[in-house]
This record gives structure tokens, sequence and C-alpha cells, in this order.
């Protein structure tokens, strides 16, 4: 049995503590053993960034990161971002293009375009660019990149 | 998959952290950003006896101005380098290179001294290293050494650093006014491995480029610095097909790897012509400087 630690950390403006093996990525952490299973685990490896989630308001894989790491950190999953109506320009958006079919890929797609967002006002070239970093396999982009496109054109105080 | 068992420590100082590395007789790993460790430990690639997480050590963080050189620490991420106004202004050739490093969520934990320590071949920070012939600062218990870039990679994922050694920072050359560089790369998709690339550093000397640092990295097992470029000066007025020659010259130096990817000869042509194409360009802006 190898060594347990402590981690605390904030998750979706609450804490969380728990004692974790080194070798659990966060990933799996906030699925298994929170419960939390919106964020999703495709590849793994980083690849695929299903499991991108937000760390100091910054999208991260979720996978690639030890859950012991998460100590002190202030996170936020797809729930998070749902429940305070963070990303529902968006959401409405996706939903309003049909911007996902089997939505496997939707909840990190969605960090990504929240951290995007809340940096600069992206053209179309540069929301492909960070669109980079995830695959999607049902859509072929188009309906994402309309989605979040619309959400950038937004008067500054409605985007999110 | 899942990563195997391994003993995690979080040492809040460098000397802690040496230590550990010390007296892990090789079976401790660093552990910084993670993007590159932590895929090889979910498909159990590498198997640590113990990781040495650094993220607490705050003597690792920070890019700072030195003068003539820019300090890049141990804990700077992508991120950081991308957003950075001092490596926008003073180190332009990373400032060029760093859209093309990963995606976006990679690069708010990956850094670039672990991209250096992994010596991934189709990795752009090995490759800009040793085009700016940045030094490499090495540290293990009780003591510091400091080895250039273009010593320092060895073979496919292989350097000089010992298993006892860590990068704590790198230190960059910082741009003088009559340097110019070039960038291309060859990839699938934006942020991915490539294929081929070309980084370059030179001289504007009233257009003319001269002193050229021409580096060769993806196709290689390790980041190739042209010997036969370092003798080249590209006039104004040279020809499209010259340049054309001077970049075949340069990748008969070439050891490409078959792979995947694409075979040998496939990748001595791709980098003629990223190579072409880059010093066609570096001329056109060398040009307009030469004459402002």
């Amino acid at each position: 049995m190898s060594e347990l630690h402590d981690v605390a950390f904030t998750l979706n403006g609450k804490p969380v503590s728990a004692r974790v093996e080194a070798r659990l990525h966060l990933a799996d952490f906030l699925r298994h053993t929170l419960g939390l299973t919106g964020t999703h685990i495709g590849c793994e490896h980083g690849v695929c960034g299903a499991c991108n989630i937000m760390i100091e308001g910054r999208s991260v894989r979720s996978c690639l990161m030890l859950a012991v790491q998460a100590d002190g950190s202030n996170i936020e999953t797809i729930e998070g971002l749902t429940e305070r109506n963070a990303i529902a320009d968006l959401q409405r958006e996706f939903v309003a293009r049909n911007a996902l079919q089997c939505g496997y890929c939707t909840p990190g797609v969605l960090a990504t375009a929240a951290e995007l967002l809340a940096r600069c006002k992206p053209s179309r070239a540069e929301i492909r660019e960070a669109l980079s970093g995830n695959f999607c396999r049902c859509t072929g982009y188009q309906a994402i990149v309309d989605a979040i496109e619309a959400v950038a054109q937004l008067p500054p105080d409605r985007g999110t | 998959m899942k990563a195997p068992a391994f003993l995690y420590r979080r040492p809040p100082d460098l000397d802690e952290a040496l230590a550990l590395l010390a007296d892990g007789a090789g079976g401790a790993q660093v552990l910084a950003g993670g993007q590159s460790l932590m895929p090889t430990l979910n498909m159990r690639l590498s198997k640590p006896d113990m990781l040495v997480d650094i993220n607490r050590i705050d003597v690792l963080r920070g890019i700072a101005d030195r003068g003539e050189t820019i300090r890049i620490g141990a804990l700077v991420r992508h991120a950081e380098v991308l957003e950075s106004p001092l490596v926008a202004r003073r180190l332009p050739l990373m400032a060029m290179v760093i859209p093309h490093v990963a995606h976006m969520a990679v690069r708010n934990r990956g850094t670039t001294c672990g991209s250096i320590a992994l010596a991934d071949p189709s990795a752009e920070m090995p490759a800009v290293a040793v085009a700016l012939n940045a030094d490499i600062v090495l540290r293990k218990r009780g003591a510091t050494r400091t080895i250039s870039a273009r010593d320092f990679f060895q073979g496919l994922y292989q350097t000089d650093r010992g298993d006892d050694e860590m990068i704590s920072e790198i230190v960059f050359p910082a741009t003088t006014p009559d340097q110019i560089f070039g960038f291309a790369e060859l990839s699938r998709r934006q942020g991915d491995f490539a294929t081929v690339g070309v980084a370059i550093a030179a001289r504007n000397g009233l257009g003319a480029i001269r002193d050229l640092n021409v580096v060769i990295f993806g196709s290689e097992a390790t980041p190739l610095l042209s010997t036969h470029a370092a003798g080249i000066s590209i006039e104004p007025g040279l020809r499209n097909d010259a340049l054309t020659d001077i970049a075949h010259g340069i990748t008969e130096e070439m050891d490409p790897i078959s792979n995947h990817q694409g075979r040998s000869d496939t990748k001595r042509k791709q980098a003629a012509v990223l190579l072409r194409r880059t010093l066609h360009d570096m001329r056109e802006r060398a040009a307009h400087v030469g004459t402002a």
C-alpha cells in the first residue's frame, strides 16, 4: 500500500479535503472520489482535451496533474461553471447550433472557450487555434467555432 | 491506464529538493509542469521511485532581465513566456516560437526548462536554446554548473544532465538590434510535435544576413546546428534559386530519423522547403530594416 497525502482545495466555490494516493490523477479524483462525472476522460495522456478543467481561471488537463498537486488551489469543473452561470452564453449558443453531438468533448471544449473568451475577443482563426487542443470527432468543429464566435461578438457586459 | 505507485515529495526549498535527488540514486525524478512526465506515467512508460514536486520552490520562479541576458527559471510556464512583454521585446525568437508549443491547457502547466530537460527531438524549446546559444544551469547537492545548450543535447531524450541534477534556470543572451530571426515548422495540426522545423538566429548588416545560426529539429535525434550555414552570407539581391541551393546545402548535414511521420529523405526535402521559405522571409525583412 502506498502512502496517502492530505489534499485540500477549493472546488466550485466549496472547500474539499481528502487523503489520496500520490499516483491518483486529478481527473480520477474528481470523477471517482467526488462523483463529479462532468469532467470526462478520453485519452488520459493529454492529447484529447476532454478532461480540461479550470485552475485559477486557466484551462488545465486534469489527467496530467496529480490530485495531490491540487492542494491549495482554486478549481472549477463544468458543474461549477454551469452552476454559477459563468458559461451560460456559451451553453445557449452551443445548443442553438447543435455544436455537439455525443457531447463527450463538450465540457473540455467549454473550459477552453471560457479561458479564451476571458482573455480576448478572438477571431475565428484564434478560436480554431485554441480548439486545436480539443478533439471533437462528431461535429467537424464548424458549429463549435460558430458558437464561440457568437459569444465573442456579444457586447462586453454580456459575454462569458 | 493508470500511473504506477511512487513516493511523492514536495520540498519547500531547493536544498531539500537537491538532497532528495541525490539520495534517490537515480530513482527520483523532478516534477515541474508534468505535461510530458504525466503521460509517460499514465502509460507506464516510466516508473520512478519518487517524484520530487518543485512547484513550491519560489526561487525557481520568474523571468528576469539581467541586462545582457534573460533568465528563465525552472517553474516558468510556457503561458508565462507567451504573455511576457520582456520576452516579446528581448527574446524575439522565443516569442515567435512559443505559440507553436502545444495547446493552451498544456502551455498553462508545461515549463520551458522541463521541455529542455526532457529533450524530445520534436520539441521547439531545445532548438531555440541551441539557436540562441543559451546557457543551462544545472544544480545538484553542493554544486552548480553551467553548460551551453550546444553541448547539452546528446541523443534521443539524452542530455548531459546527471540523475542527481536538475535544471534550475536557463539563461538566454538578450537580442541585440542587429539580430534577425526566423522560424518555421511542419506539423499535422497547430500545436502538435513537429515533423521537421527550423529555428534561425543571424545578424543583419545593411541588408545582408550573416553569422547564421541555423538549427534543424524534429527530424533529428538532437537539434542540429548547421556548420555549413555558419559560413554563408545572404546578400540583399541574392536570387531565389541561390537560396534554394543554400537550403539544400544545409540539409546535406541532416541525418533524419525515419518514422511514422515520414521517411528520412522526405524530411530532408521538407526541411529544404522550410529553410528556403524562412531564409526568403528573413531576406525580405532584412532589406526592409536595412533601408529604413
